[in-house]
């Protein structure tokens, strides 16, 4: 069968994430509109909610094992899934575009002489080709690609493509496949964890500080927003730049690209850089005290005026309401 | 050691984007050019490493035209000891120029490859990878701290909630985030030696397109919404707004 599709389910400490399972949702839905089939793999050692892949209408799944593959490792990853894909029929694979993801695709089209088509947030199919829509210069302009190759590795932006429970799901066929040799050129040997309590490019809520912070030293005032909220810290560049905030906060080009359910930004005028990397945010509040501020021409919802008053004022609002 | 950073010139991140009329990439009007941001980095990697090692040589592999020399120059003014410019005035998918670029390493015979996590223009973020692998070398994608040992790496790269600590060895390339280091400001005097250090120029490697760009738009304007008012007051209609009308918290 032509364009039988392979949605790689990303896990890490043995449990599938999310953006394993909207890989596994946009890879039925693709199957569906090109009249084929989507199957899935998992890389690792023991994983323990590969039963709830049938939710998103996965009838198979691959589990590709070995303990040493319990750690995402470049070489063992890219040779395994590469090693099950050439004695089979699958055309297409799919990925979240996490860092796994965006590490992994390139070595797996490489390996499979695929087109590789990164970071996607639209799948359309114009007369028998698949055209990828995705984000250039941080977001400020789309690019339609066409792969051109066979077969296509393709990586799909997180919170883009909801994993999508179906109404009947399959039963789940699993097969284990014990790997007795890979190959771990790099290894993953530890993981550190950022002090902040959720990430940025995972956060469903995002609050974040500008230069109207005035200095590290007010950016509790942001944290104890983000608190109520249950969101995410995120940062300008400017924060950033002045050494108030760790990189791994920054939103914008050269830092993350978002697009949360909310974000809100204070103290942030919204240069372009910023802009580009939040406006596709579905709804953005504001609070900012200059009026003429670009980051008002995005917002769905701003405040004018003193952000040491606001956020504060905000904060006890939104405790409110979380209790009630 | 041979140490190679390969760098792109790119549109300033403060530039407005227009779609030109092909439709499919950038007007170029008036928009300034820079060396990739991530590639400063990578370049400033390149010259540490060299300058702990006490030997070698770093040289710059760019993939571009004839304005490219500007960045080239910026590259060499920080340091770097020689440049090759592949010239091709074709626009290349990833696989593309990835496949310039290790023809060129290979010819190189380096065993070390500096460049930017991504370019700033297609943001793919693949090339690193695509590169490593045709060459059959390692990669770190997206790192944020280097310790090399002999032929022995220890890097720490950014991924969702933390990082995570990779064990690897040479050959190898490393792709370079924000935070990995101070990249550092051209002296007088090496912006003066910049020029007159080589660049050799050549036509880059043939490559089969695997991916085409069929069209090019803005995203649609996100239209302004509303001032809910000009100081705390107006807080509650701001979280009744929240909660009823867009209903996320």
């Amino acid at each position: 069968m032509a364009n039988k599709i392979l949605a790689v389910l990303e896990q890490r400490e043995g449990l599938i994430k999310r953006a394993g399972f909207e890989a596994a949702s946009a890879a039925v839905n693709l199957a569906k509109d090109l009249n084929s089939i989507a199957d899935a793999v998992v890389v690792g050692d023991t994983v323990t909610n590969i039963n709830d892949t049938s939710k998103y209408g996965i009838q198979k799944v691959f589990h590709l094992k070995n303990s040493a593959l319990h750690n995402y490792s470049a070489s063992g990853y890219s040779e395994a899934v590469a090693n099950f894909l050439k004695d089979s029929d699958y055309e297409i694979v799919m990925l979240a575009n996490t860092s796994l993801g965006k590490d992994l695709a390139p070595l797996l089209a490489v390996k499979l002489e695929a087109s590789c088509i990164v970071d996607c947030v639209k799948i359309a199919l114009s007369g028998n080709d698949i055209v990828l829509t995705r984000p250039t210069y941080a977001g400020k302009a789309f690019v339609d690609v066409k792969p051109l190759s066979v077969k296509k590795v393709i990586t799909i932006r997180p919170n883009v493509f909801k994993a999508q429970v179906v109404e009947n799901p399959p039963s789940l066929e699993v097969t284990v496949k014990e790997l007795s040799d890979v190959n771990i050129k790099n290894r993953v040997t530890a993981f550190k964890k950022s002090e902040g309590k959720l990430d940025v490019s995972e956060a469903d809520i995002i609050v974040s500080g500008g230069r109207g912070i005035k200095g590290p030293e007010n950016y509790h005032l942001i944290e104890a927003l983000a608190d109520a909220f249950g969101a995410a810290v995120g940062a300008s560049r400017a924060v950033v730049d002045a050494g108030w905030r760790p990189h791994n906060e920054q939103v914008g080009q050269t830092g993350k690209t978002v697009s949360p359910t909310l974000y809100v930004a204070c103290g942030i005028s919204g240069a372009i850089q910023h802009l580009a990397g939040m406006s596709s945010s579905k709804y953005i509040v504001a609070i900012n005290k200059d009026k003429d501020a670009p980051i008002f021409s995005v917002a769905d919802y701003g405040i004018t005026g003193d952000l040491f008053e606001i956020i504060p004022a905000l904060t006890e609002e939104i405790k409110k309401v979380k209790q009630s | 050691m041979k140490i190679v950073v390969c760098v792109s010139h790119v549109p300033d991140t403060a530039a407005r984007i227009k779609v030109g009329s092909d439709g499919k990439t950038i007007d170029p009007a008036g928009v300034t050019y820079i060396i990739n941001p991530y590639d400063e980095y990578a370049v400033e990697e390149a010259l540490k490493t060299k300058e702990k090692l006490g030997a070698g040589e770093v040289i710059v592999i760019t993939l571009g035209t004839e304005i490219s020399k500007e960045t080239i120059r910026k590259a060499l003014a920080m340091g770097a000891d020689s440049a090759v410019l592949l010239k091709d005035e074709s626009s290349r998918d990833s696989m593309g120029i990835a496949k310039a670029l290790s023809e060129e390493i290979k010819t190189q015979e380096a065993q070390l490859v500096f460049m930017g996590k991504q370019s700033v223009d297609y943001d793919s973020s693949i090339v690193g990878q695509l590169t490593a692998e045709l060459l059959g070398y390692s990669c770190v994608s997206v790192c944020v701290k280097l310790d090399m040992d002999g032929d022995k790496i220890i890097a720490e790269r950014e991924i969702e909630g933390g990082r995570e600590v990779v064990e690897t060895s040479l050959p190898s390339i490393i792709t370079c985030q924000k935070g990995l280091n101070e990249p550092r400001y051209a002296s007088l005097k090496g912006i003066m030696a910049a020029k007159k250090k080589t660049i050799e120029e050549k036509p880059a490697a043939a490559f089969n397109p695997t991916a085409e760009i069929v069209g090019m738009h803005l995203p649609a304007g996100k239209q302004p919404g509303r001032i809910v008012g000009s100081d705390a007051s107006a807080v509650p209609e701001l979280v009744r707004l929240l909660k009823e009308e867009a209903k996320v918290i």
